[in-house]
């Protein structure tokens, strides 16, 4: 057993109102650069659709994540390291910037400069990539926004599978959730794997994913390995980039930007332990269907204290244990088990939870059935469908959802009767096999989510490893040779671009 | 050409450009390792890429290995191998016919997409058309070769060829000579092939360097970065490693 702690994170979706100041926030911090404007290390999709870039879902058409062979082996869809090298010249499996969006930006200049017209100016699109003109914006960051877009379109989303999406389609039955997507800091990265360069690591103290932009040589296997199309590749600088998980942040025990910034608070960051041991047994399981299952179980009871004998042998330090300990992850992924992992069937162990959102009762006559006594609404009877959240939480598997869909609707009985009617009833908790001291908890951290349940994260020890002499004076963060920042000019080997405008462009 | 030009284009100027070559790739990947890309330009236009830069780089790689091989194995080799001079010259000029075929297919593509493909036009470097086009005129040059040496099929001509590059690899003096007569074609090929390896550190070409042909050899698949070896800055954008201390050791400032 080889213990290794990572800071992973739930988002409650049951709270999730896409306001997308996760994603603005991101981006303004990350990637409003030239190169970037297309990307979104975080971005708020409405579900369904087929999402940015578009069906990014169908692994049939894209090849991300792993493939179980026959063997019971696994490696990366797109094809074993010979085939990899053999596409480097052109990857049959890279997005097209359209399959994003073609960035733009709008002429505003022309708003103030425009002479005396009989029409009132207007601000057109312009492409910041060609600086042309484009006569028609056809697709955006959030074209699906608020189920934007004919129904046929959207619903070529594949968690529909197994799903009679005919009647979604109708007026009366339609249905959306929100759907916020970030790295998800794999355990088992695909695109660690596809990595050519051996330029993408994941950080054994805190499990971030990072690609070393000096080491990236821009062969863009990496974007078509990861099945969540979270890696973006810098069409400027001729690397790839991805969301680096706001790891300054995370160092100094501050949440992400994405996190601390969430308006709904439904976004939670703790440690998880884990056996870095089993990752490749818990990937290679083989039923699909079992994959959640499994990689629930190479996490580890941070209060057993084997576990944290083991952790401290492992260099795990004391504070991240005691984090680990108070983990809002732990508890609601491995603990209450209401928070499920992102297309577990892709094969990587997504290290980013989601909480299933909860939705009406779909017919007027069962809500009517509907006692105050605490009785369970039947979850499959909800108007988002179980199999849709199944596929996309647990490979397919409803039971998983359903029991977190009930536990929740327990929550909300357990606390109507306790605050309504004064009556605790431990029945409720018990009905989906939690206690009332475990369901009193679940309502402080996931109803009232106080800023401290939700964000547990201990500082980094570079203390450990880093000596301060060393980096007094030094640049910190920086693109380029310390502080030079790689944008001095002249500069003998191609200068950095200028940054354009796109009037400039044009 | 007097023998002056001649000798200074084809005695001095391949150590200048040998050396710029070998120095200035040095100094780039010590200092621009951000620089350090393959530049691809795929995401922003599919089209004609699949073909062409396959055609374009399976050609190239075979050319270049057969210019390596062909130029640099000792003419005794081949003659040991029962190879005759005549049967060498053939090979050259059917194995780097197809693959020149295939390349010059390629690079049309390539050229055509580079600069009438308004989102790659704008995208690009001086350097990015520039190179470009070097290769696609000393490719042009190369398969123009081709007639010339038909004209010839006893394998003399080649071996002045190979005698010259091993000459200028181990440093034997007066091996212009051998190429002052010489065809033009053959001359200017020679040059721009020299000129290519001059320009090389300062443009994309630099990516051939790193082909990533240890990913191979890789074990497994994963890739795990402990503190101690990512170094102060995380790994983004920095590289530079702290030097392993004892406990207790005063650091010492670096200059």
């Amino acid at each position: 057993m080889k213990i290794r702690a990572q800071v992973a994170m739930v988002l409650n979706l049951d709270k999730c109102i896409g306001c997308h100041t996760c994603s603005v926030t991101c981006k303004n911090v990350w990637t409003s650069r030239e190169g970037m404007e297309y990307a979104w290390f975080n971005n708020v999709e409405t579900k369904p659709g087929i999402g940015y870039p578009k069906e990014w879902e169908n692994q049939d058409r894209w090849n991300g994540g792993w493939r179980r062979k026959r063997n019971g082996t696994i490696e990366p869809r797109i094809g074993s390291k010979w085939r990899v090298l053999a596409n480097i010249f052109a990857n049959p499996d890279l997005p097209e910037i359209d399959d994003y969006y073609e960035p733009f930006t709008f002429d505003y200049q022309h708003l103030q400069k425009a002479p005396e017209l009989q029409a009132t100016p207007t601000a057109r699109p312009r492409s910041l990539v060609s600086g042309k003109r484009i006569e028609k914006i056809e697709w955006g960051p959030n074209w699906e926004e608020i189920l934007g877009g004919e129904f046929s379109k959207r619903s070529a989303d594949v968690n529909f599978e197994g799903v009679q999406k005919e009647i979604y389609g109708q007026f009366e039955n339609t249905f959306m959730m929100y759907l916020p997507r970030l790295c998800e800091h794999c355990l088992n990265p695909a695109c660690v794997a596809a990595c050519p360069s051996g330029a993408i690591y994941k950080r054994e103290e805190d499990g971030i994913v990072l690609i070393d932009q000096d080491k990236c040589r821009g062969w863009r296997m990496c974007v078509s390995g990861c099945p969540y199309k979270k890696i973006y590749y810098n069409w400027s600088s001729g690397k790839s980039e991805k969301c680096i998980f706001c790891f300054p942040r995370i160092e100094a025990g501050q949440p992400t930007v994405c996190s601390e910034t969430c308006v709904g608070r439904i976004r939670y960051l703790g440690v998880v332990l884990y056996d870095a041991d089993r990752i490749e047994e818990a990937a290679s399981a083989a039923d699909e269907q079992d994959l959640y299952e499994a990689q629930l179980s190479i996490f580890l009871d941070p209060n057993d204290p084997e576990v944290i004998a083991q952790a401290r042998a492992d260099g795990v330090p004391d504070n991240w244990l005691e984090s680990a300990a108070n983990s809002p992850v732990w508890k609601m992924a491995m603990d209450w088990k209401v928070a499920f992992p992102l297309h577990p069937e892709y094969r990587t162990l997504p290290m980013v939870w989601y909480v299933p959102p909860l939705s009406p009762i779909n017919s007027a006559v069962e809500a009517g059935k509907l006692g105050s006594d605490g009785e369970m609404p039947d979850v499959r009877s909800l108007r988002i469908p179980l199999k849709y959240l199944a596929n996309l939480l647990t490979a397919g598997k409803e039971e998983p959802v359903a029991l977190a869909l009930e536990r929740m609707f327990a929550m909300r009985a357990y606390m109507r009767a306790k605050t309504v009617d004064g009556v605790v009833d431990a029945s409720i908790p018990e009905k989906v096999g939690l206690s009332a001291e475990q369901m009193d908890h679940m309502y402080e951290v996931m109803a009232i989510a106080n800023y401290e349940d939700r964000f547990v994260i201990p500082t980094a020890h570079r203390e450990l490893t880093e000596d301060a002499y060393d980096l007094r004076g030094s640049c910190g963060f920086s693109f380029g040779n310390g502080c030079s920042g790689g944008t001095s000019e002249p500069n003998l080997f191609g200068p950095q671009k200028k940054h354009k405008t796109p009037l400039e462009v044009a | 050409m007097s023998d002056a030009v001649n000798q200074f284009l084809f005695g001095w100027y391949p150590y200048l450009c040998i050396a710029i070559f070998l120095f200035g790739s040095l100094a780039r990947f010590d200092r621009e390792q951000y620089t350090w890309r393959s530049g691809s330009s795929q995401l922003l236009r599919r089209k004609q890429l699949s073909w062409g830069s396959n055609l374009f780089h399976v050609g190239i790689l075979i050319i270049f290995v057969g210019h390596f091989v062909g130029l640099l194995t000792p003419i005794a080799v081949f003659d040991a191998m029962g190879i005759s001079h005549g049967f060498k010259q053939m090979m050259a000029i059917v194995v780097g016919g197809i693959a020149g075929i295939a390349c010059f297919i390629g690079l049309t593509l390539l050229v055509h997409r580079r600069l009438f493909d308004s989102r790659i036009r704008k995208n690009s470097s001086f350097g990015d058309i520039a190179v470009l086009l070097l290769l696609y005129v000393q490719l042009i040059l190369g398969l123009a070769t081709i007639p010339i040496s038909l004209q010839h099929l006893d394998g003399g001509e080649m071996i002045r060829f190979m005698t010259w590059a091993q000459g200028i690899v181990t440093l034997q003096p007066g091996m212009a000579s051998l190429i002052a007569d010489a065809n033009p074609v053959f001359k200017l090929h020679l040059f721009l092939g020299m000129t290519i390896f001059l320009v090389f550190p300062f443009t994309r070409l630099v990516h051939i360097w790193s082909a990533p042909i240890w990913y191979l050899g890789r074990r497994g698949y994963q890739v795990v970065r402990t503190r101690e070896q990512s170094g102060p800055y995380g790994g983004m954008g920095h590289t530079g490693q702290l030097p392993p201390r004892q406990p207790g050791e005063r650091p010492v400032p670096a200059e």
